[in-house]
């Protein structure tokens, strides 16, 4: 099976349109670097084919921008969203944050993004240019010139521990049908978990304390719709919880991590987008190693609908307080 | 700005033992929005109110805090207070530094310092709060009892003696419950059938009573005055309007070898059945488990002899939505299984039994026709064992017994062993025991009388270990006053079973939304001044459901939660909770979280126009609460990602307002 490139998704983006099936498609087009590539909308043939891009720097998820783009008028959009983002959109439909029916969703086969951190600690900093024919990535620095890359040096850790390459949502499918995977995206978690209690505040003291509060991670993360998110809301008591310390400044996160408990997908958009490199996503994946071990597994968006547990009641449901006793004596 | 007055109690020395309320009063006068503050001996007084609507007057107060006391004592009188002088009553809050406080701490010190954060917290709530006015709901006018033991049966009959409409809903086939098992009851002896059944043909009869039998609680929904619930209907085979309860069926039924619960096991019963001769109602049941027609569609004999063509064997589990206003807890109490305790060799020997089968072995209707004979070989025994306190009192044995003390475990001994002395004085009766417990009327000289006057041998001391060797019990104990090990052969050892909730209970009170303790008995709203409530508005406690009780205990709290009842069907209306949730729709995302979580159904959603930021219109579907379904509980705040969802009187502002107060 051939690997999805730009121009399969090209004419596929092309086709969508001229047929009627959408008027409008989300997909990717360049940034200002080539490896800073974003999401776009595209309403026409001719801009589908000036400027929509697709390669192994497409690591953004589509998925977040459906809320509001479906607002926008009748008519369908066509989405092309990867295995992992069909997680988050399933998320958003149990989160009934747009009309299903508003949507047409290509799910493409995917084999791994790549990262640009990663290619920057091999090539060093001033790119120039980086392309890749999907074996070796070609990246011309300012101060070395050219060099060569392995594509599967600079795979990104989230695609490295894969949890699935199947798509759990789509309309139509491009490329094979892939399977869910059990990955040792756990492994990390449980180091940091079997840290002392001074090592781990260091650990996250460390990671936090270059955090900028450019709030990227908040705007990037599909499970952060709110209409009105709770660090621009005077009124939710959270708002002077984000930058007036250190410590406050630790609570943005881990008030985000709480916020989005049982509904993150584990997507690693987080860490994707954020400038300074901090694994926020272990956050998340702490919350989703407990879930797992006190409720029974579960994956949120692996199905539309499904309860969450922590927001559902059974009758089997752990104790607060034999969690806590389990977590203390599983941390001891 | 709030112009807020501070009210500090001294609690007698409750409060000034152990607090500086001058130092208090003088601390908080500073706090921002506070206007006046003072102390006095009792707030709650005539004179303490009367200063505290005095200064709502002078100093035109827009809030009140009062230190003192957990507000679940006094609260209610304190907002009376201030509405009466013109303050909206939600405009009050408690600081309680009392049981909080006073009370737990020695250092004067500390306990004043702890006190004035505690101040600080309540003044920063009040800052925030905002009046609120309670809505009101209607009461529907039927109450629902569940549990058809003597518990329920006089709760249900004092509530349909008030004129109300009341429905039991009893698992078994008919009512009666456990004392209709029994054969005399302590400590006057009257034969248990004998003062029951007259109880249960009146509930039978009344107008008023409808009975559930066979049926069981599958769903409650609502909340006080309109709980709205679903009975499931056992399917029992047999058309309850045609049934006469003749027993033909019950005679000719060729399955012939089932266990008969009734008496326990100890003797057999047909597949279809009427439990005992009073029952009530007087029909049939087929045991679906056991009748050859319902399993392999051979056989037919009950529905050949039946004249009144009530057997249906293609009956299925009906369904019934119910009203009711207000729900009483009467589910009862089972012995313990006595699997764990192989010491005894309950087992292993079928003359090992407890009193309950020793129950039905003394009574007429039982399997020996109230003849005392053995159940291994059907011999009159000599020598009687009873052993007290089996799993009761089990401090370091939890895991096979019980903590607490079964009660009624030493009286109904005292019984057994005196009535086997009056029947069959032949027959030496030894009872072992850790404690004798008589706290009743007229029950220390009952048991008195079984010593002094019956001859029973009341030795201090534990079983250790029974052994069965031939036709004997080995029973090995030690006598404590004694002070030596003693054996004795035994043909029968009945042991004192401890009691414990019936196993429908836990399920039940997850329905109900009630609370209950770590054995599993339902928790009362106040153990002393409110004992038959519980802490959940409209379910109310009777019988053993809440604790070990006898049948004068039983039937004295089942009278008083038939009252409650009345109390609360008699109201036409409800006052509600005006501490109820709202959405902020322009913060809504329209997710469900608290849909799903709200245990009332408060909670609806609606597609609604907005004006989006960036000026455009967008149709965005929006959470609404139904203000007179929603209890405030406040799960709906808790699972809102946006903080949409809000509670009045505890809007999370305010709490962290207070936690801010305490933290800074």
């Amino acid at each position: 099976m051939q690997k999805i490139n730009s121009t399969m998704l090209i004419e596929k983006a092309a086709q969508l349109l001229e047929n009627g099936t959408a008027d409008r498609v989300l997909g990717w087009k360049k940034g200002e670097f080539d490896y800073d590539i974003t999401p776009a909308v595209f309403n026409s043939v001719d801009q589908i084919k000036k400027e929509f891009v697709f390669g192994d720097f497409c690591g953004a998820n589509l998925s977040k921008y459906l809320v509001k783009e479906t607002r926008k008028g009748d008519g369908k959009v066509a989405v092309f969203l990867k295995p992992c983002d069909t997680y988050s959109f399933n998320q958003l439909l149990t989160e009934k944050r747009f009309d299903r029916e508003k949507v047409y969703a290509v799910g493409i086969s995917c084999e791994g993004m790549a990262d640009i951190f990663k290619v920057k600690q091999i090539a060093g900093d001033g790119i120039v240019s980086v392309s890749s024919d999907g074996e070796n990535v070609k990246v011309e620095t300012l101060y070395d010139g050219e060099k060569t890359i392995k594509l599967s040096d600079v795979i990104a850790e989230r695609c490295i521990n894969c949890k699935s390459r199947k798509c759990v949502a789509y309309d139509e499918l491009m490329g094979e049908e892939g399977e869910i995977i059990d990955s040792d995206r756990f492994d990390m978690v449980s180091k940091i978990e079997s840290m002392s209690e001074d090592e781990r505040f260091g650990f996250w003291q460390n990671e936090l304390s270059k955090c900028i509060r450019c709030n990227a991670c908040r705007n990037v993360c599909p499970a952060c719709t709110c209409e009105k998110c709770v660090f621009d809301n005077p009124d939710s008591c959270a708002q002077n919880k984000a930058p007036a310390d250190s410590f406050e400044e630790k609570m943005f996160h881990i008030i985000r991590a709480f916020h989005v408990a049982g509904r993150c997908t584990d997507c690693g958009e987080c860490s994707r987008v954020c400038p300074q490199n901090i694994p926020l996503h272990l956050l998340n994946r702490k919350f989703i190693k407990d879930i797992d071990t006190f409720y029974g597994e579960y994956q949120a968006g692996a199905q539309v609908g499904s309860r969450a547990p922590l927001v559902d009641y059974t009758e089997g449901d752990i104790e607060p307080g034999e969690a806590v006793m389990k977590g203390e004596s599983e941390n001891a | 700005m709030q112009r807020i007055g501070v009210f500090v109690c001294w609690c007698g020395s409750n409060i000034a033992g152990t607090v500086d309320v001058k130092a208090v009063a003088e601390a908080l006068k500073n706090e921002p929005g506070v206007v006046f503050s003072t102390d006095y001996q009792y707030m709650c007084s005539q004179a303490g109110q009367d200063i505290i609507k005095n200064a709502i007057k002078e100093h035109n107060l827009s809030g009140i805090v009062v230190c003192s006391c957990s507000p679940r004592m006094h609260e209610q009188t304190f907002r009376k207070t201030a509405q009466a002088a013109g303050l909206n009553p939600y405009m009050v809050e408690i600081s309680n530094i009392r049981e909080q406080c006073s009370w737990v701490h020695k250092d004067m010190e500390k306990g004043t310092e702890k006190a004035i954060i505690l101040g600080k917290a309540a003044i920063a709530k009040v800052n925030l709060n905002a009046p609120l006015t309670p809505g009101e709901s209607p009461v529907t006018k039927r109450a629902l009892v569940i549990g058809g033991g003597i518990a329920g049966i006089q709760t249900a009959l004092d509530i349909a003696d008030a004129g109300f409409p009341v429905d039991i809903v009893e698992t078994k086939p008919t009512i009666g419950g456990k004392m209709a098992q029994l054969d005399k009851t302590f400590p006057t002896l009257d034969c248990a059938a004998c003062i029951l059944t007259p109880k249960m043909v009146d509930a039978g009869q009344s107008d008023k009573i409808r009975i559930f039998s066979y049926s069981e609680v599958s769903q409650v929904k609502g909340f006080v005055g309109n709980f709205d619930v679903t009975i499931k209907k056992k399917a029992r085979y047999v058309k309850e309007d045609l049934c006469t309860g003749c027993g033909l069926c019950t005679e000719k039924c060729p399955q012939k070898k089932v266990p008969n619960e009734f008496n326990l096991g100890m003797d057999n019963r047909r597949a279809i059945y009427i439990p005992f001769a009073q029952a009530v109602p007087k029909v049939a049941t087929i045991d679906a488990d056991y009748c050859t027609m319902l399993k392999s569609g051979k056989c037919g004999v009950c529905s050949k002899v039946c004249t009144a063509g009530a057997i249906d064997y293609t009956q299925k589990d009906e369904y019934i939505e119910e009203k009711y206003g207000a729900i009483v807890v009467a589910t009862g109490y089972n012995p313990i299984s006595m699997d764990k305790f192989d010491e005894y060799a309950y087992n292993q020997s079928k003359d090992v039994i407890t009193s309950l089968e020793f129950e039905r072995l003394t009574n007429a209707a039982g399997p020996t026709a109230g003849k005392l004979l053995r159940p291994s070989d059907n011999k009159h025994p000599h020598t009687i064992v009873f052993v007290q306190c089996v799993g009761s009192r089990c401090a370091n044995c939890a895991e096979k017994g019980k903590e607490y003390c079964s009660k009624i475990c030493c009286m109904y001994t005292a019984k057994h062993a005196m009535l086997t002395r009056d029947k069959y004085p032949d027959t030496d009766v030894y009872v072992f025991y850790i404690d004798v417990r008589t706290p009743g009327k007229s029950f220390d000289e009952f048991y008195r009388r079984a010593v002094e006057e019956y001859g029973v041998h009341y030795i201090k001391g534990m079983v250790g270990k029974i052994a069965p060797e031939g036709d004997v019990l080995k029973v090995q104990a030690s006598d404590l006053i004694n002070n030596k090990q003693i054996h004795i052969d035994a043909d029968l050892v009945v042991l004192a079973a401890a009691i414990e909730p019936d196993k429908s209970a836990r399920p039940l009170a997850t329905m109900l939304t009630a609370s209950m303790d770590t054995n599993d008995f339902f928790t009362e709203a106040h153990p002393k001044l409110r004992p038959v409530e519980s802490p959940t508005a409209g379910v109310f406690l009777s019988g053993a459901c809440q604790g070990p009780k006898d049948i004068p205990e039983t039937v004295a709290q089942a009278g008083a939660a038939a009252s409650k009842v009345i109390g609360l069907l008699a109201k036409d209306k409800l006052m509600g909770n005006p501490c109820v949730a709202h959405s902020n729709e322009l913060m809504c995302n329209g997710c469900s979280s608290c849909e799903r979580v709200c245990p009332y159904g408060a909670i609806t959603y609606s597609d609604k126009e907005f004006r989006m930021p960036d000026r455009t219109v967008a149709i965005r579907r929006v959470a609404s609460v139904n203000e007179a379904v929603c209890q405030g509980c406040g799960a709906c705040t808790v699972a809102c990602p946006s903080g949409a969802m809000d509670l009045k009187g505890f809007a999370n502002n305010q709490i962290v307002a207070e936690v801010d107060a305490i933290c800074k």
